[in-house]
């Protein structure tokens, strides 16, 4: 599949977005994070304009952005309308949680029962964002049982780590964060590689054979293209990667988004003040680099049954 | 509304059957389609560098063609490739704003271009390669089954098929209700073995395809068809066919 550029900047950063708003909805109930109003605003701010620019990256792909808005009328049957259902809901205690906080100036049992709604909702769009590419069966690289832990575990592990950034920022202790980041990454780095060796491992259940019907003959070898030139669907659904820069790029998604960032939370945890402030904002920056990497690798292995009737693999 | 309609017992289910055994690979149905479609309901159905270096554009229907199986065993098989109107079509049940759907009254999908926001997750949804993105108008088009012919009055009825299956010169595409187990397309279906594209998908599609004959008639090995019965020492006749043997053989 062809890595989109606006989809991949959209998951990475929202995913983001909606693990940090998750992670500060969940803790400040239990007063594991600071209370102060401006840390609390400040980090709601950056996870709301984490999501709001991915989504509005979203919309740049689309033949039609002014008609957006249609897209969360079938929720019923589609996860991409459930994706923009539950990313819009989610604005709502989001918002309310961080007007609530403000006013009282601390958390009060409202503004931290609206911070878990706010959490439920970002877990919720995480979900239906991973959904979205679980449910294509004709892409067996998406159509697997680690897609969904995957985009879940990043989200949480950039999340993590941009926390751990705002709470340094505001010279809070930021102990749990850095710990949070190391085990969230933890879980999505084996959940990664288990990803990878699974789709490396399972072939496609579609072939030549079964895509023509044409497999009690024998093997089936395309002979003749329908059209000389490329078309939409060879450039959209064709997009080929070579196996040796697979590895390399996958080598580097582990290093940038997972080595560097981990080794630089376990500084923050032991550095005092500055530095540590530098390396869990860099450990943030690194990771979201990292995840980039490994989202455009997602779209750029993946591999669609069309392509069986042009003579590829699928 | 992208959800599907509710299966209804002996529901209409119009589609195609399409004869890989007389199909000749001349591309008249792909040629056909784009003509009549690019001035019907889906239109304009545009071209991009038509005259260029690298023309490009959205048809609906593809004529592929395959190598299967080797040596005197192996066939080539002319395949056309379009929409097969699935009865579990994922295409319609992905999109987000309900400008796809799946007709009840008798399974045709369509796209409703006025709501399609282009997104693409329909042609990433299809197994087939069915739909293609009008890059000019910015949404998905795909095949309507020519919806505009099949229920036009203003035609002659024996012109009410899709564009596709009137104008193929081998008689190798059928329209009808597959739903109806005693339509003409459903009893070939049955008498030929008519088989589903990808089953393991799980799409169900509507058109069935009929497999290539099998055949006892292969071409004569050149020893059969020029015995060395050609003799030198023969008559006039058969010494003219055995130097006419040399001299086609040199």
């Amino acid at each position: 599949m062809t890595p989109a550029l606006s989809v991949i900047l959209f998951t990475t950063a929202s995913g983001a977005g909606y693990g940090l708003l998750a992670l500060l909805g969940l803790l400040v109930p239990f007063g594991l994070l600071p209370a102060t109003v401006w840390f609390g605003l400040a980090t709601l701010v950056l996870a709301l304009a984490l999501i709001s620019g991915g989504l509005l990256s979203s919309t740049l792909h689309l033949g039609h952005p002014e008609r957006a808005w249609r897209a969360v009328t079938q929720w019923r049957s589609s996860w991409l309308a459930r994706e923009g259902l539950a990313a819009l809901l989610t604005y709502l205690p989001a918002l309310a949680f961080g007007a609530t906080w403000f006013l009282a100036r601390r958390p009060t049992p409202p503004a931290a029962a609206l911070g878990v709604l706010a959490a439920a909702g970002a877990i919720v769009t995480l979900f239906c964002t991973s959904m979205i590419y679980a449910s294509l069966r004709p892409v067996r690289q998406w159509r697997n049982a680690w897609v969904t832990p995957n985009f879940l575990l990043l989200g949480g592990y950039s999340g993590a780590l941009s926390l751990a950034a705002m709470t340094h920022l505001f010279h809070a202790g930021a102990s749990l964060p850095c710990a949070l980041s190391l085990l969230l990454g933890l879980a999505a780095i084996i959940a990664k590689l288990f990803y990878w060796r699974s789709i490396d491992r399972t072939p496609s259940v579609s072939t030549a054979e079964t895509a023509t019907g044409l497999g009690h003959l024998g093997r089936v070898r395309a002979l003749d293209a329908p059209h000389t030139e490329e078309n939409y669907l060879m450039r959209e659904m064709g997009f080929r990667i070579a196996r040796k820069h697979a590895r390399r790029l996958r080598g580097l998604a582990l290093i940038i988004g997972f080595v560097i960032p981990l080794a630089l939370a376990i500084a923050a945890l032991i550095l005092g003040a500055l530095p540590a402030l530098a390396a869990a904002v860099m450990a943030a920056l690194l990771a979201l680099t990292g995840i980039f990497i490994e989202r455009w690798l997602f779209f750029a292995e993946a591999t669609h049954t069309v392509m069986l009737y042009y003579g590829r693999a699928a | 509304m992208t959800s599907l309609p509710a299966p209804r017992p002996g529901a209409k289910k119009l589609g195609l059957v399409i004869d890989l055994d007389t199909c000749v690979g001349c591309h008249a149905c792909a040629v056909n389609c784009k003509e009549w479609n690019k001035g019907g309901p889906p239109a304009p159905l545009p071209d991009y560098d038509p005259q260029g270096a690298k023309p490009d554009g959205v048809w609906f229907n593809r004529i592929h063609t395959y190598e299967a199986g080797d040596g005197a065993a192996g066939r080539t098989v002319h395949f056309p490739r379009s929409c097969l109107h699935c009865e579990e079509p994922a295409c319609v049940t992905v999109c987000p704003t309900g400008a796809s759907y799946k007709r009840a009254e008798d399974g045709i999908v369509l796209v409703n271009t006025d709501l399609c926001i282009g997104c693409k997750l329909c042609s990433w949804a299809c197994p087939y390669g069915a739909r293609e993105f009008d890059e000019d108008a910015g949404v998905m088009k795909k095949c309507t089954l020519c919806i505009d012919r099949i229920y036009n009055d203003t035609i002659p009825e024996a012109q009410r098929v899709p564009a596709c299956v009137a104008t193929c010169p081998a008689h190798a595409r059928h329209f009808g209700d597959l739903g109806d187990p005693e339509s003409a397309v459903s009893k070939l279906v049955r008498s030929r073995g008519g088989y589903d594209l990808m089953p393991e998908m799980g799409y169900r599609p509507v058109n069935k395809y009929l497999p290539p004959r099998k055949t006892a008639c292969r071409a004569p090995a050149l020893a059969e068809a020029a015995p060395d019965g050609a003799k030198e020492n023969g008559g006039v006749g058969e010494r003219l066919l055995a130097w006419l043997d040399r001299a086609l053989s040199s």
